[in-house]
Parts: C-alpha cells; sequence; structure tokens
C-alpha cells in the first residue's frame, strides 16, 4: 500500500467517515474511495452493497479479481432519557457493537448505579450533546417523554443527520411533537425522519422486549436498501 | 461486533514513518467456519514485530515469514491457508475453514 494512501484512508477514519479501499488482487494496484464519491464510481452498486452490510469482499469486475475493504465507521447510539427502557437498550446496543451513551438531566435517572460501565451524561440535552460528535453513523433515540428533554435533542439529531432517529410516544403524542418541533423551525422532511411509534411492531411489552424492537429497527436502517426496509417496517 | 482493526493501520503507518520496513497482510476471501472475516489484517514490520491477526494464531507465524519477503521485494503475495493444504504451506486451520490473505508491503 503506498504511503499516502495509508494516510489518507487513517485521515479519513480518524474523520469518521466511511470508506472502502479497492485492491486489485493479481497487481497490487490500489485506490481509495470515499463514500461521497460512490455516485460516479463504476463499481458504485458494489460499493454501496459492502458499506451497507459494512462488509468486506472479494469481487470479479471487468476481468479482474477486487477486493473491496470496507471501513466503515463503529456506530454510535445516544439515548436521550437513563429510563428503564434505557437500562435495557444500553447494553443490547453495546453488545451489537455500537459505543453508547445516555444522557439525561435529572440525576435521580442518570446514576451509575442504574447503568455500570456506560457512559452517563447528567446534563441538559444543549450542554451534553454538542462535544459527543453526533454524525450520520449515529442512531439517535429519545425516550424520557419530556418534551423539555426530547425536543431539544431531536432537533440536534436532525441537524447533526443521524442515520436513525426514534422517539417514545403513541401516535397521539408523537403528533403533538410534530406540532411543537414544527414551532420551533423544524422542516417537515425532518419531522418525518422520526420513527415513532418507536421500534419495529413486534408486540413488545416488557422494557427488554422495546429495547429488541428498537434495536431492530436500527438494524433495519443500517443495513437494508431502502425498499426492503420499508417492507419490514 | 462492528469494530475494525483500530491501531492496525495506525501501527503501519506509524512503524514506516520511522523508517522500518512494513507488510500489511488482509485476509481477502473466506470459506467454511474461517476464524476471522475479510478485511481482518495483520501488520508486520522487518523486525518482526507484528499486531493484529488474520485467523485468531493458527497461521500468524506463516504470515510474518511470508511478510519478510514481500518486505524485501516489495512484491505482493497472495496465500492460501486451509485444512486441506498441507502441501503448499505446512499450517493449517483447526477450525476447517480456508482462508486468503494478500500481503503487501507498506510505502
Amino acid at each position: 500500500m503506498k504511503l499516502d494512501i495509508l494516510h489518507e484512508l487513517n485521515a479519513e477514519r480518524a474523520a469518521r467517515r466511511p470508506v472502502i479501499l479497492v485492491t486489485d488482487t493479481e497487481s497490487g494496484e490500489q485506490r481509495l474511495v470515499k463514500a461521497k464519491d460512490f455516485a460516479r464510481d463504476p463499481l458504485r452498486a458494489e460499493l454501496d452493497k459492502q458499506l451497507r452490510m459494512g462488509k468486506s469482499a472479494s469481487v470479479e469486475a471487468g476481468g479482474k479479481k477486487l477486493f473491496l475493504n470496507v471501513y466503515a465507521p463503529t456506530a454510535k447510539l445516544v439515548i436521550i432519557g437513563a429510563v428503564h427502557i434505557s437500562q435495557a437498550l444500553a447494553p443490547l446496543a453495546r453488545s451489537l457493537g455500537y459505543d453508547v451513551t445516555v444522557v439525561d438531566p435529572r440525576t435521580a435517572f442518570a446514576s451509575p448505579e442504574r447503568f455500570p460501565d456506560i457512559p452517563l451524561i447528567a446534563e441538559w440535552p444543549d450542554t451534553a450533546l454538542p462535544p459527543l460528535n453526533v454524525d450520520a453513523y449515529t442512531a439517535f433515540v429519545a425516550v424520557t417523554h419530556d418534551p423539555k428533554i426530547d425536543d431539544p435533542a431531536l432537533l440536534h439529531a436532525f441537524e447533526r443527520n443521524c442515520f436513525y432517529i426514534g422517539a417514545l410516544g403513541s401516535r397521539k403524542t408523537h403528533a403533538k411533537r410534530g406540532d411543537r418541533l414544527r414551532a420551533q423551525g423544524a422542516k417537515e422532511s425532518d419531522i418525518a425522519r422520526i420513527h415513532a411509534p418507536i421500534g419495529l411492531a413486534i408486540g413488545a411489552v416488557s422494557p427488554s422486549e422495546i429495547a429488541v424492537a428498537i434495536m431492530a429497527e436500527i438494524t433495519a436502517v443500517l443495513r437494508l436498501p431502502p425498499k426492503e426496509r420499508e417492507e419490514a417496517a | 461486533m462492528l469494530d475494525r482493526d483500530e491501531d492496525i493501520l495506525k501501527a503501519a503507518e506509524d512503524w514506516q514513518k520511522a523508517g522500518r520496513g512494513v507488510a500489511l497482510a488482509t485476509v481477502v476471501e473466506t470459506w467454511g467456519s474461517a476464524p476471522r472475516p475479510a478485511g481482518s489484517s495483520l501488520v508486520i514490520n522487518d523486525e518482526g514485530t507484528f499486531l493484529g491477526s488474520v485467523s485468531g494464531g493458527c497461521v500468524e507465524g506463516a504470515v510474518v515469514t511470508e511478510a519478510m519477503d514481500v518486505i524485501q521485494s516489495g512484491k505482493p503475495k497472495m496465500l492460501e491457508f486451509g485444512v486441506a493444504d498441507e502441501t503448499a504451506w505446512n499450517v493449517g486451520l483447526s477450525c476447517g475453514g480456508t482462508i486468503r490473505v494478500f500481503v503487501e508491503k507498506v510505502g
């Protein structure tokens, strides 16, 4: 690997931008393709698929044997609300490989006893969120049921283009939330991105089951192409 | 898990900048129950120091030996390891899988 390619690869990884290193395994020739350049690449279908799956693979194209090595950032999960559901959701998400952070300004909820080993920030979203570098590889879940906490957090998630945004609450609660967010200047397209009621409809009842429904939905958004994703939901 | 070979590529860059000969070995194909998925990598320097893994310990020794050649020659190599592959390489994967490992020089 040429040093300039290695240097660029490390810089992109440090910046949490997805890239794929394409290697001709016979000649040793290599090129680095950034996700933003996939659309104009001759291998775009293969690149899109492998990045979505987060899986490296060998492919044959144009008579060449190519290895596509996928470097996708570690996905993050930000949970707004140190509630009962979050106690099940945080360890489940961590077992799936997510970097998990829980935010809740209510110190009675955000206590280390309730969340052993999970990074916990007992601050309001306006203080807690900016240093977390919420980005397009972040799933964002608001489950406090308190608009004072959830609403500003959701506005931050819109701004940072999170790949998944979910919020707890019935359809009725969600309709009211839409009105409040609209009043605060949120775009219609952003409000439409909120998954609410949160989680795949699997009849979840207990906090642990709701956590499974949420992680199933997040996984579907992360891994499935848009059409199949709609069928799953 | 989604986590990747975080420090391996950084080590490759650091070692190369420090003037060491460096090779990178990457799993490019797996069949059967291979211990590490495609994309797993091992970085090796000319002192024989290595970081990462391509098989969880089964074939690293052979990969390091081959990597020394690659650092010398500068030419990439494709290695194949499998349970039925005793003639090519005197090591195999006890798990019964087969892996192909691409070894290239860095720099």
